[in-house]
């Protein structure tokens, strides 16, 4: 696999976290992405947390400007990207400053010096030279001049200064390649790939990322270096990749069209952070995917109401602020009974707020973010793979009821990523739909005619009737309409009837239990989750038990409808609290619902609860029960 | 039933049907209609709900009474309106319809249209819903080129809400909202049009069933999207906006009719059978200015080129009405030139992705290039 790391000590460990900092335009992303592909193919089980500014390139070295890429890799199975890392690598002093409050005393700290002038380090505020004035005692501070390493290294390289100080980035990535053993064929090959129509530039870049291997290999600097070792019995049987959230929500909405036999239509205005699905879908018009970049949040919608009429399956993905300009579609779709699928990638709000941070306040948004009783399913993926499953099921949902579904997804899993056991395409579900193709209705006097919102007595689900369907020719629209005819309506009874059956239609959707996890079953507190809470509270319920407590755990798939046994489960326990990254909106929902007095545990800091956070509130909640 | 729809398999030109007229360019992968047709096939069972006197029925009998001509399966025709008293539309055609939200009638049709080729997609919408609230789906539409055919019912009032103004009507206009008059200047929906890169922009009246007949067919041959703006009374709430292009003394003066390849002229007539006025390029602005022919003679004439390569002609026609007094006003087909179709470009990127990478292979997909495997 990797090049031989030298004759060095060699240490082992269990688990590490590292964390790449540095201006917007270093290049942070693209080293974490390599670093997270050199891990993943080494067989370590991994976590990633992406944490970049809105602005493509704010001012350089400043505090704003900062971008930083964390990775949490294992010998075992892990949940979270980390708390603390083990590693920072700060490429320059705003980097230092933006990050040294979440790196513990004792961690490993590589800083490249070229960056640290009077000058650089006056622009964030340092009076003195951090490096110089003890402020660090307690790290093990490795100083390292990248820049002007990686200009020495690139010498044979008819490079300028500038130019080949870029490559500083692959430079550490060396370094950091060498320290924790990690392949390197890989990395070669990809930047080959990626600079091909420039391979002076390929081969300057393959030429830091060297240097950095045999600096790390040679200098006195780094005595030691590390092992992680494959994650092989976390894993069961079976061919693995790395993927972000974005990405495995893509697949899956590949996968889903693919089993429902329907060509996938998306209707899309760019959006931080749901931009990344419409790039991935745009590339795959191999499968019939038609991806429609609209000329606004509600034409993306719209063009997609429009598609599902016509038997597309159809997408529209957007994050918050898009959800606000969908909606009155969405009501339409609700009222129509047409089935598609609406992506809401959650950032940080309200308004425009955090668009490159992940919450997840919109979760009572899409509940009831629309004018008149608009029940809507909802379905929240909990890991970055688990995106990929969560549109099938979405797509379930939306095929079985005729109905617009939600797809709460966060810019945490948007962009964080994680081993994926790729499924077995055998395996995935068969969402195959019957579209109505004849009449279905005999009226008193013996006429054969089809109406449109006769009812499939199981699901309450509305024919399908495409056009093009002969003799089905029918007319929909966003005002009540009488039951089976379709025909307006505004009738009090049958207005009261609709309403109360769309409701009843959502309610019935079949979701499967949530199970509980509850080794011993005698816990008394049960944490509740949903979504990209599911890492951290998992791993904090883990050191909750490793403390010798007892402590169950649930976390919702679905949120609308809720599980059928939630009221058995939640009556189950003497004390129930839901962490959440809102400021409690499924607290709400349960303790309206269930008349249970949840506990919240909220945080809106634009980033994932940390592990430790969670075991210590959780800690405090089982004290004072 | 059937596991699918015809059409949404594949997008094979159907078989024409013999004796039937060859479908246009436009239509060429919609079913064509086995049977005669009647004006009584396009009939819904709805009961027609518009004011009694209302400009609406007279475009919906003409538009019933051209879809036998138009001759294809009826269920696949649709028509998609947005809110307002002329998107009650598509529940009085027996096709198949969507009575949507208001303003976003061109998105969903958009949507609709892009996805399904084998369908002639309408949208029905008015002054309101296409050029206030949905006035950027509108624009958008037109500059794509996706195969819709726009019918905008412009009668210059808000209707359905009870008589507020809209964004066509006069400034300076007395309504419930603007009892002392209003304040923004109107938009010229030929002059919109033409701005947002329509590649047919058209102008007809309701009460002119044969001029509406002829402008809905050429809309129909179009490939891409056609607006056609109609001139509908409101005889509630505006009525008789449009009697100066209705009354015959008065039209004389106010109607430009304009024909493809024919001189610009109208009028009283001269002594050449045609139009006494005309229209001409002044050499000096470069603006167009109305003559009188038989003053200043008929040389230099313009004569009406709808399939002109730029739109500054037609735009400048477009201008030559007067937003109040509607003197001046061009009536016929402003432009209808061919350039690249959306959904026709979808499509073929569609298979010409096809073509290079191979039909999909979600196996393949999911994998990617980067795997490894655990082994039990």
């Amino acid at each position: 696999m990797g090049r031989d790391a030298g004759s060095k000590e060699v240490r082992r460990l269990d688990r590490v976290i590292i964390r790449f900092a540095g201006d917007s335009g270093d290049g942070m992303q693209l080293t974490g992405d390599r670093f997270t592909s050199e891990t993943a193919s080494f067989g370590n089980d991994l976590s990633t947390l992406p944490n970049f500014p809105a602005e493509i390139r704010a001012p350089a070295g400043t505090l704003p400007g900062v971008s930083s890429f964390q990775l949490h890799f294992a010998d075992h199975d892990i949940l979270t990207p980390g708390d603390a890392p083990n590693v920072l690598v700060a490429m320059n002093p705003a980097a230092l400053k933006a990050n040294i409050a979440d790196v513990p005393r004792g961690a490993e700290i590589i800083v490249n010096t070229d960056e640290f002038t009077k000058r650089a380090m006056a622009k964030v505020g340092y009076a003195g030279s951090p490096l110089e004035d003890g402020s660090l005692d307690g790290y093990r501070v490795h100083q390292v001049p990248l820049t002007t390493l990686t200009v020495e290294a690139l010498k044979g390289f008819e490079l300028g200064r500038k130019e080949a100080g870029r490559s500083k980035n692959m430079f550490a990535l060396g370094l950091l390649s060498w320290m924790y053993h990690r392949p390197t064929e890989q990395t070669e090959a990809f930047l080959r790939s990626k600079f091909a129509k420039k391979p002076d530039i390929a081969e300057a870049n393959i030429g830091a990322f060297r240097a950095g291997w045999n600096f790390g290999e040679t200098t006195e600097d780094f005595a030691v270096s590390y092992e992680v070792a494959p994650a092989s019995s976390a894993f069961p049987p079976g061919t693995y990749r790395n993927i972000s959230g974005n990405l495995a929500l893509s697949y899956g909405l590949v996968a889903a069209s693919q089993q429902a036999d329907l060509p996938l239509f998306l209707g899309s205005y760019p959006i931080t952070p749901a931009s990344d699905v419409l790039h991935e879908l745009s590339k795959h018009k191999n499968f019939g995917v038609r991806s429609f970049q609209a000329e606004d949040e509600i034409a993306g919608i719209g063009a997609a109401l429009g598609a599902a009429f016509g038997g597309s399956l159809a997408v529209t993905t957007t994050s918050g602020p898009g959800v606000a300009l969908k909606s009155e579609t969405i009501g339409l779709a609700v009222s129509l009974e047409l089935p598609m699928l609406i992506i809401d990638i959650q950032r940080g709000g309200p308004s425009t707020g955090l668009p490159t941070k992940t919450e997840q306040a919109d979760l009572l948004q899409a509940m009831y973010g629309r004018n008149g009783e608009a029940p809507v399913p909802i379905v929240a993926p909990s890991t970055p793979a688990d995106c990929f499953t969560a549109a099938l099921d979405a797509a379930r949902i939306a095929l079985t009821y005729r109905t617009p579904v939600f797809l709460l997804s966060d810019g945490y899993l948007a962009n964080g990523s994680e081993p994926w056991r790729i499924p077995d395409v055998d395996d995935l579900p068969d969402l195959r739909v019957r579209f109505a193709s004849g009449t279905n209705h005999e009226l008193d006097d013996g006429t054969e005619v089809f109406w449109p919102y006769k009812r499939d007595p199981h699901t309450l689900a509305r024919p399908w009737a495409v056009p093009g369907t002969p003799g089905l020719e029918h007319r929909i629209g966003g005002i009540e309409k009488q039951d089976g005819t379709g025909n307006i309506s505004y009738d009090p009874a049958n207005h009261d009837f609709m309403v109360r059956t769309r409701q009843a239609k959502v309610d019935g959707v079949e979701v499967p239990d949530t199970e509980v996890d509850d080794p011993s079953g005698d816990a008394k507190l049960l944490v509740l989750g949903w979504g990209s809470t599911y890492g951290p509270i998992t791993a904090a319920v883990r050191r909750v038990r490793a403390a010798g407590d007892e402590i169950a755990q649930a976390h919702l798939r679905h949120l609308n409808p809720f599980p059928r046994n939630l009221s058995e489960v939640l009556g189950r326990y003497e004390k129930v609290v839901i962490p959440e990254m809102n400021l409690g909106q499924l607290a709400t929902l349960i303790r309206a619902r269930y008349l249970v007095d949840a506990q919240s545990y909220t945080q809106v800091r634009g980033l994932p609860f940390k592990a430790e956070q969670l075991a210590t509130a959780l800690k405090e909640a089982l004290a004072h029960g | 039933m059937a596991e699918t729809s015809p059409g949404l398999a594949q997008e094979t030109a159907p078989a024409q049907s013999a004796g039937a007229p060859p479908a246009p360019e436009a239509l060429s992968l919609v079913p064509r209609a086995v049977g005669k047709q009647s004006m009584k096939d396009f009939k819904s069972d709805q009961e027609v709900r518009w004011c009694p006197g209302c400009g609406d029925y007279a475009v919906l009998a003409a538009v019933q009474g051209f879809m036998p001509e138009l001759g294809l399966a009826k269920e696949n025709i649709v028509f998609v309106s947005g809110i307002g008293c002329s998107s009650r539309f598509p529940y009085y055609m027996n096709t198949y319809g969507m009575h949507s939200i208001h303003g976003r009638a061109p998105a969903i049709a958009t949507g609709l249209a892009s996805s399904r080729r084998d369908l002639s997609v309408w949208v029905v919408t008015g002054d309101g819903d296409a050029l206030s609230i949905g006035g950027n789906h509108l624009i958008h539409a037109l500059r794509r080129n996706v195969n819709l055919k726009i019918l905008l019912f412009n009668n210059r009032i808000y209707g359905l809400t009870k008589g507020q103004y809209s964004p066509t009507s006069e400034a300076g206009k007395i309504t419930k909202s603007t009892p002392m008059g209003s304040l923004d200047t109107p938009f010229n929906p030929v002059s919109l049009a033409l701005g947002a890169e329509s590649s047919f922009v058209a102008r007809t009246v309701d009460s002119d069933r044969k001029h509406l007949t002829s402008v809905l067919r050429a809309a129909a041959d179009h490939p891409g999207t056609a607006l056609v703006e109609i001139y509908q009374n409101c005889n509630i709430f505006n009525d008789g906006a449009f009697e100066v292009l209705k009354d015959k003394e008065q039209a004389q003066e106010a109607v430009i009719p304009l024909e493809h390849g024919r001189p610009i002229r109208f009028g009283a007539p001269a002594e050449d059978g045609l139009g006494s006025r005309g229209v001409v390029r002044d050499p000096a602005t470069g603006d167009l200015r109305i003559i009188d022919v038989t003053e200043e003679g008929t040389e230099g004439v313009l004569v009406h080129d709808a399939q002109a390569a730029t739109p500054t002609t037609a735009f400048a026609l477009s201008r030559l009405a007067d937003p109040d007094t509607l003197h001046h006003t061009p009536i016929g087909v402003l432009r209808d030139v061919r350039r690249p179709v959306y959904d026709t470009e979808m499509a073929s990127q569609l298979e010409h992705a096809a073509e290079q990478g191979g039909k999909g292979d979600l196996s393949a997909l999911l994998h990617g290039n980067d795997t490894w495997t655990v082994v039990g």
